[in-house]
Order: C-alpha cells, then structure tokens, then sequence
C-alpha cells in the first residue's frame, strides 16, 4: 500500500508534528514500508493466537488507594511559560 | 468515545418524507460518572473536588517526561461493583488503551481509557415509564482518566488551566440504542445515577460534574429496522437538560428530513440558555483517536478471590430495597419508591421505624410528608437535613404516645427544624403536651356547652354538621391540645344528654 503526500500531511497534522517539504516523500515511503509489512502479516492464519496487548507477560500491579503526592505546584509551575492564579495560561482555545 | 453499536445507516439521500410522517426516535447514552476514590487512577494525588487550581495535579497529572501510571486498586473495585449491579460479565482480562487528541486539558496528548477490552462487559438496567418496565441493554462499561478544566474567563485573551481534575477515574457507561423517548433516556439516566450513588461508587453529584452524559439521536420512519444517522450532543449535566437536549435534537433531525435535507453525523452542544442544540466548531479529523495499547499500562487481570469478595458484599440494591420495604413495612408503591429513591434516605427512614417504635406507615407518612416538603424547600439534601434522624424518631415517639397530637407534633416540627432542641424540651417548654385527662376535658366542653345553647339546640334537632363547630371551640379552648379522640367522645356523649 502506497501512502500520498496527502496522507503523510494529514498524518502530522493529526499528531501536531512539523515536516518539511522536502521530506514527505521519504515519510511516505517508510510509512508505507510499514504497511506492507502489517500487509503481509494480516495474510497470516491467526486463528488460534490471542491478540497480545503488551509485550511483557506479566499482570498489571495495583496500587492502594491513598494519597501520597503533596502540592509542588510552585516547583512545576516554575517550568510553564505563563501562569496566573495558579493557572497555566495557554492560547486561547475555544468549542 | 463513538458508540460501538453503530447507529451509522443513512437516510436515503434526497428522499423527501412526508409531513406528519410517523418518527420512531432512537437513544443511547453515554454516562461519565467520577470514581469516588481518595486518588485518582493513575497517581497518588488527591482527587477531592474545589481546590486551589492545580494544588492536586502531581507529575503524572501533568504527563511530565518519565513518569508511569500505576493504577489505582479501589478504582478497579469500584468498576467490578457496578458490573456485578447491573448483571454484568467482569473482564478477566482487560486493556488500557491510548485515545490521541490534542487539547490543553490533556497534557498528555492522549486520554487513558480502554477500548478493546473494557473491564465491564454486557449488563441491563431496568427502566419504569408511565408504569411500564422495560429493560435497556448496557453495551459496556470501562475505566479512563478525566481531562483538567479549561477556564475561559479572560486571562489577557489566554486561556488558563486547572489540571485538578486531570486524572480523576472515570467510569463511562455506554447504553445499547434501546430507548425510545426523551423520558426513557432521562428515566435510565436517574435508575444509573441511583445505583451508582448506592453503591458508594461516586457521589453523583452533578453540579460538580460528577456524573454527566453524552446522548446518541437519531430518528428513522416508524417500521423501518435500519438506524438513522445520529447526532451525539456532548456533556449534559442535569436530568432536565437531557430531556430538553434530546427533545429539540428529535425535533431538528425530523424538520431536516421532512424538508428533503439529510441529517450529518457530528458533535453537538446543548445551550441551556436559548434551549437548542448547535454543532460544534470542529474538525472532520477529530475522531480520529488513533487508539492503541498503552503500553506504559500492563493487561488487568481480575482473580476470582477478588471477584466473589466483591460480589458477596454488595449493598442492597434500590429495586430489592424497595420490595423489601413493601413487604415488611406494609407501603405503598409510591411510598416506597420515594424512600428508596436514595441509599441515605433509605437508611434514614429505617433508623426512624427502629428508634421511634412508631407504626411504619406513620413514619412514612412524615418522612414522605413534612420532612421531604421541608427538605425540598430549602433546597437539602437529606444529609443536610437539620433533625438528625434520633431527633426526628424521638418526635413520632411523642405521637404515637399520646403525648401530642399530629397537629402540634407538626408545629414542634417546624420549631426542631430551626433549632438545635430535642421534641421534649420544645414540648415542655411550651407546654403543648396534650391533654387527655377526661376530666379537664369535660370542663372544658361544659363550659362551651353552655355558652351555646342555639348550637346545642340545632345539634339535638338534627344538624349534625354543627358537631364539628363544637370539636373546633374545644380545641380553640385547649389550644389544639386536647386529645381529638377523646374529645370526640366525650362531645358526643354530653351533647347528646
């Protein structure tokens, strides 16, 4: 399966990411290397396997539930570019 | 997210139906409903609601670099009590999976939910309307984090955040298309919101958004089998505004087809304010979440032990509650379906028939009676109530006694309910104890039967309605605290001398 220029655009788009022009043609290659190969695995028979989730075999740990975080919003917010009443501003975004 | 059920079928294009055609509407909801947990689902911070901004998102909250969620034991438990309420299979094996979008209230870039296999399967909740009972299937229900709250006050022309909430559990419950009116949907959406505030799984408080809904409509002509394109109108939070939303969304979609128009499938929000329901300023590629397995998260599996530990401690659930509460305290439909109406109010009327060792009829009748109306009022909750359920037990106490009648008993009511004074010492202090000494009850109507010899006439002569002018100067006299049993008695075996 062969990715357009359109397809890669779109795809970067939906993930937020910048490329450059020059390069949507190798994304679309690669892109569609990776297809190919999903591709050729769907033409498996997997009748008998059952979907893996993760990759390691082991069982989620739980934790309690209790508080055990305190309030460091002063020293995470010294990382945002813009706060205000403990806010973190961001631009404006509106439904 | 989408509904799985897909209610996705076109109408044919362009088909122009006739006015007045017969519409059959089609509903399935999504309900949010928060986790009453201490922490939220992923992280050790506290989930309480109200705080200062951002004083309760730790780095997990914010989708710091490096940070793992560990997810939360209670969380999981409270998933498995509403699964085990609603007769659903609980997943063995379930799976979080990464639902991607892009908005500032989720640092992270994605949501945590689940999709492939959430941890409550197939269920059904039991809906009443206009007395008919009918069963509406529950597609599924499944763990995720809620996203923080975008403030769009102005900050200088930004927008601020609150990541508090970022990360409170979420159960969200999907419903199959099964109901068929605004009053179905808004029938089930209270029978959920019920459960879950018995089962002490989320305080269900709406205003907080703690429980919201996202509602799937869609009409097709009565008779036909294929669904028609819906519309989902996103984040509905009260009952009232669901059965507004719904109603004007059926009445859109049939004016757009009745015109020859078609209806397209998209995100709608419910303004509130001008009553109606608009799309939303978005974005063909907005459901295109892109879900996969998270892989910061490991398969949940639930043992049996587990399982039956939960199963075996479920409360009574409101429809057994009800029954019960039927047979052994001998109440009417209604009645009970009140006093069930929540797990506290349940409680407190039980705790008042116990303590007060009044008739359970009469304890109804003033739980459902003066107790509610003041309740509703004021605008209270019963756990708000001011007459704790000791206090209000020890009043029945005083009727069913004979120390008061139910008529004063309503005004030591109203004075308990603005002060912190048992019924005795209201009682005592204003001297209301009723009197049943025959005696001074007898003086009384001598006298008054003396001062009105006309009515005594016109009484001895047939008329038998002037009795109650006599039982109304009795208690005039007594002010209202004669026994009225008594007093009838004695009227009419003097009157009639």
């Amino acid at each position: 399966m062969s990715l357009t220029a359109h397809d890669v655009q779109k795809i970067a788009h939906l993930a937020r990411l910048g490329i450059n022009a020059e390069d949507i043609d190798a994304y679309a290659n690669s892109l569609s290397g990776i297809l190919d190969l999903v591709a050729e695995m769907n033409t498996l028979d997997t009748e008998q396997t059952s979907p893996m989730a993760h990759p390691l075999n082991q069982v989620q740990r739980l934790r309690a539930d209790v508080i055990t975080e305190v309030n460091q919003r002063e020293h995470f917010q010294a990382l945002a570019p813009q706060i205000e009443a403990g806010l973190y501003l961001v631009p404006k975004v509106i439904e | 997210m989408q509904d799985p059920t897909g209610q996705g079928q076109e109408h044919p294009e362009g088909h122009k139906y006739p006015e007045g055609h017969k519409w059959e509407t089609v509903i399935g909801l999504e309900i949010h409903t928060q986790l009453a947990t201490q922490s939220k689902i992923f992280s050790g911070a506290a989930t309480a609601y109200g705080s200062e901004p951002n004083t309760q998102a730790c780095a997990v909250d914010l989708g710091l670099p490096g940070v793992l969620p560990v997810l939360n034991e209670g969380a999981v438990r409270m998933a498995i009590t509403f699964g085990c309420a609603i007769d659903a299979e609980i997943a063995p094996y379930s799976v979080f999976a990464r639902k991607n979008y892009f908005y500032p209230d989720s640092p992270k870039g994605y949501q945590i939910s689940q999709m492939e296999l959430p941890i409550v399967g197939v269920g059904h909740m039991d809906i009443e309307v206009d007395g008919i009972t009918k069963r509406i299937g529950i597609t599924r229900a499944h763990l995720e984090e809620d996203a923080g709250k975008s403030l769009h006050e102005d900050f200088h022309g930004l927008t601020g955040i609150d990541l508090n909430r970022s990360g409170t559990p979420l159960l969200e419950i999907v419903s199959e298309p099964d109901m068929r009116s605004a009053k179905e949907a808004v029938a089930y959406m209270r029978k959920i919101h019920e459960l879950v505030r018995y089962l002490a799984i989320s305080d269900g408080n709406m205003q907080e958004g703690s429980f919201r809904c996202d509602a799937n409509v869609s009409v097709r002509p009565k008779g036909q089998q294929a669904f028609g394109t819906r519309t989902e109108i996103k984040n509905i939070n009260s009952f009232k505004f669901v059965e507004k939303a719904i109603n004007y969304e059926v009445e859109r979609h049939i004016d757009v087809l009745e015109n020859g128009g078609r209806i397209i499938q998209e995100t709608r929000l419910y303004d509130s304010v001008k009553d109606e329901t608009r799309a939303m300023r978005s974005k063909e590629e907005a459901n295109d979440y892109r879900y996969f397995p998270d892989p910061d998260l490991l398969p949940v599996i639930i043992d049996q032990q587990l399982l039956s530990d939960i199963r075996n401690n479920l409360p009574e659930l409101p429809a057994a509650k009800k029954q019960r509460f039927k047979t052994d305290y001998q109440l009417d439909e209604d009645s009970a379906t009140t006093l069930t109406s929540s797990r506290e109010l349940a409680d407190f009327y039980e705790a008042v028939v116990k303590r007060s060792g009044c008739d359970a009829k009469l304890c109804s009748n003033w739980v459902t009676g003066d107790l509610l109306a003041s309740l509703n009022r004021e605008n209270l909750d019963i756990n708000a109530a001011p007459i704790t359920h000791e206090r209000f037990a020890d009043l029945l106490a005083r009727i069913h006694d004979n120390t008061i009648s139910g008529k004063i008993a309503k005004q030591v009511f109203d004075e308990m309910w603005r002060s912190d004074a048992s019924a005795d010492q209201i009682i005592a202090a204003k001297g209301l104890q009723q009197i049943t000494d025959s005696g001074e009850i007898e003086s009384i109507i001598d006298k008054i039967i003396a001062d009105n010899l006309d009515q005594v006439e016109q009484y001895r002569s047939g008329k038998d309605k002037v009795f109650s002018f006599f039982v109304g100067q009795v208690m005039k006299q007594s002010q209202g605290k004669a026994n009225p049993a008594e007093v009838n008695k004695l009227l009419k075996a003097k009157l009639s001398n």
